[in-house]
């Protein structure tokens, strides 16, 4: 039953290792932020050893409670949700979620969130405790601002740097990613931004702003009105988000991210630049899909006689 | 957590009354675990229009050892799902996950147990009577809809209730009216000491007051939005009146909706769906919690036969 994808454990199984930047992954495919908990609820099905990495719920200074319901409606292809980032908190992270997963030699990406520079400084500030457990940082930097106008901070660049420059002076010695969101006329503008903030690389893309009606009641079909878009249905976005970051910082190691089902969506975003992979969504549909997905790339890398994955990043073919 | 992926095999599809499908699935290991008021949640179709799974409650288990055990589920045609479900026949392979969620609390000695079902939303409760008549508990039933089409399964109603009420809307059936408008002279009639209930939520609600009213525990039933079914989103939580009072320095603003710890948002999936009625902010936006209008904080609940749930509930989060 247990289909193991251990580089080495059958003849002529391929490696699927791969480098993220400084960071040793033994797949490309990690779980994304707020589609697999911390773990405990999907290794039911999966062992989380296993996955690439396990890129926690976003977590906060203080727990938040998250939005009010509904929080969710189902659209073609994808969802649209409006969580509010309901979470426990960064103590919280720290003392039951992390042992648990290093207990389990997880590979943990923690995801830091908040409403001000300050709150994201000081959740990464603690995170410093637990650093020896956390190989990367992404920064969930899709949240309002509330000293910007609650502008989202990654819709601008000032809010953006920041950020970044405040978490990477907490951690100097843990790579940190930004999540970029799509919703911006520039994503290579944003991007430059965080790299010259301090950014070891960037994960991209979080969900598209969206919005559904319902034409009885003539309200939103969200209590919070707008929401994150995901799903397959944004998938080509995210193509061609990280396609376009990877043109501009060639050697910035990316995570890619969004509407990826399986391995062929997750080779079509290494071959747009991504040096790991997230699938989110369809965590909800299958929740062994990254299992799946590395299945698939192991078939795809047989049949082209790869040896080594890391070929394959950014090996997309242009006539221009 | 004992839930699974398992791979289900159509033992029989049948329309049910009017209205209503019934699919017979194979799935032992589901089969032999399930616990009444814990539910499925089916992957309809492999394409990738409509990704999410659909979650149906577990209407009836046959056990048959180890290798044949199956599950009944009942639905009503709503949308691509459910018609997706409606299609399938003998030996159609089915994609569940389960058992998911906690399902109800029993009585821990002999009790009077009155189900109130709304719609199909009574699905549960036929697995519960299965299962609260096993154990030698009285079972007495009301069954309500909008009219005589919609009632699940009177037939078995009758059968397994030592009093069975039918409510209809229309008056097609049974009384005129709603579930609630007989509830407290059946409790009274039945000498009710716990109430299940299952249905629309506006109906939870209202049979929720009466319980209280009559300081009886009761264990209700929610559906909620959920995508994923085994407590990782976060879609599909329920407010909840906090059990426990924290203190003031908690509650300072960090973010989100207006932070007052006036309630909690506990996952429907995992920590649901079965919860205490009493603890539930049924028509709550929580902004606007404070002006809800609820059972006062801590209303003592009669001594309960079935201890309280909501003690062992896990705080929400992730
Ligand atoms: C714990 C639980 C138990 C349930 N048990 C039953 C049952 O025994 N019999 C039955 O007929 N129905 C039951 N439902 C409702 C059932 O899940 C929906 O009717 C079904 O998902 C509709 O899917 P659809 O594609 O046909 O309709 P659509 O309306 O097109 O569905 C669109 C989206 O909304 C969701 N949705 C729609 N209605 C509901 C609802 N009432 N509750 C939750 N999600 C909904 C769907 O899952 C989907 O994501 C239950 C729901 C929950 C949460
Ligand atoms: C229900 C839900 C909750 C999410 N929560 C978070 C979160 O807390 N932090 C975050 O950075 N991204 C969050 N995301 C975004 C995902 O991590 C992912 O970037 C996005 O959904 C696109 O990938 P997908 O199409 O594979 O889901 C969430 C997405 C969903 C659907
Ligand atoms: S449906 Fe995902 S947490 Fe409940």
């Amino acid at each position: 039953m247990t289909n193991s994808h251990h580089p080495g454990t059958d003849v002529g199984e391929p490696d699927l290792s791969v480098q993220l930047g400084s960071i040793s992954l033994s797949n490309p495919i990690l779980v994304a932020s707020g589609t697999f908990g911390a773990g405990r609820e999907g290794s039911n099905f999966i062992d989380v050893s296993k996955l690439g990495g396990i890129i926690v719920k976003s977590m906060t200074l203080n727990p938040w409670k998250g939005k009010p319901t509904p929080r969710m409606t189902e659209t073609p292809s994808g969802m649209l949700n409006a969580i509010g980032i309901q979470n426990k908190g960064v103590d919280h992270f720290l003392a039951e979620d992390l042992p648990w997963l290093m207990k389990r030699e997880a590979t943990v990406f923690a995801s830091i969130a908040g409403n001000t520079v300050e709150e994201f400084v000081r959740v990464a500030d603690k995170l410093r405790t637990g650093a020896r457990g956390i190989a990367g940082v992404e920064v969930n930097i899709s949240c309002p601002n509330l000293e910007d106008r609650n502008n989202m901070f990654s819709h601008s660049t000032t809010s953006t740097a920041a950020v970044v420059e405040g978490v990477k002076k907490a951690l100097p010695r843990v790579p940190v990613f930004p999540k970029l969101s799509p919703n911006v006329t520039s994503l290579p503008e944003i991007a430059s931004a965080a790299l010259e903030a301090g950014a070891d690389g960037l994960s991209l893309i979080n969900t598209v702003f969206g919005m559904a009606i319902d034409i009885e009641t003539r309200r939103p079909k969200l209590a919070g009105t707008m929401g994150g878009l995901s799903g397959p249905a944004i998938r080509p976005i995210a193509v061609r988000a990280v396609h376009e970051v990877h043109r501009a910082f060639p050697h910035v190691p990316l995570i890619g991210q969004g509407g990826v089902a399986d391995a062929t969506d997750a080779l079509e975003l290494m071959l747009a630049g991504a040096s790991a992979v997230a699938v989110g969504t369809m965590n909800f549909v299958n929740p062994r899909s990254a299992r799946d997905i590395c299945a698939g790339i192991s078939t795809y890398m047989k049949t082209h006689r790869l040896t080594d994955l890391s070929e394959l990043v950014g090996a997309l073919k242009l006539e221009d | 957590m004992a839930m699974m992926m398992a791979t289900g095999e159509v033992l029989g599809h049948k329309k049910y009354g009017e209205h209503y499908h019934s699919l017979t699935i194979v799935a032992p290991d589901i089969g032999e675990r399930v616990k009444p008021g814990q539910f499925v949640n089916i992957r309809c179709g492999e394409d990738r229009s409509n990704i999410l799974r659909r979650p149906f409650s577990v209407y009836r288990v046959h056990k048959r050892g180890g290798w044949a055990s199956t599950i009944e589920i009942v639905f009503d045609l709503q949308g691509p799902g459910t018609r997706y479900l409606s299609q399938l026949r003998g030996h159609s392979i089915v994609d569940l996950i389960g058992p998911l969620g906690r399902g109800f609390a029993l009585p821990k000695r002999r009790a009077h147990c009155l189900l109130v079902g709304g719609g199909i939303g009574a699905a549960p409760l036929f697995f519960l009577a299965d299962e609260l008549r096993n154990e030698g508990h009285r079972v007495d039933v009301i069954l309500g809809a909008r009219n005589s089409g919609l009632l699940l399964n009177q037939i078995d109603a009758r059968r397994l209730a030592s009093v069975c009420r039918i409510t209809t809307e229309d008056g097609s059936a049974g009384d005129n009216g709603r579930v609630t408008d007989i509830l407290d002279e059946t409790i009274e009639k039945c000498q009710t000491e716990v109430i299940y209930t299952c249905g629309p939520h506006p109906m939870l609600d209202a049979v929720t007051k009466v319980a209280v009213s009559h300081r009886i525990p009761v264990q209700v039933a929610v559906e909620e939005l959920m995508a994923c079914g085994y407590g990782v989103c976060m879609t599909c939580v329920m407010p909840l009146r906090k059990p426990v009072k924290t203190t003031k320095e908690s509650s300072k603003k960090d973010g989100g909706a207006g932070e007052e710890d006036a309630f909690v948002y506990a996952r429907s999936c995992t920590e649901g769906p079965v919860f205490n009625g009493a603890h539930v902010i049924f028509n709550g936006t929580p902004d606007l919690v404070s002006d809800v209008e609820l059972a006062p904080a801590g209303t003592p609940i009669r001594q309960s036969p079935i201890g309280d749930l909501d003690d062992e509930l896990a705080p929400p989060g992730n």
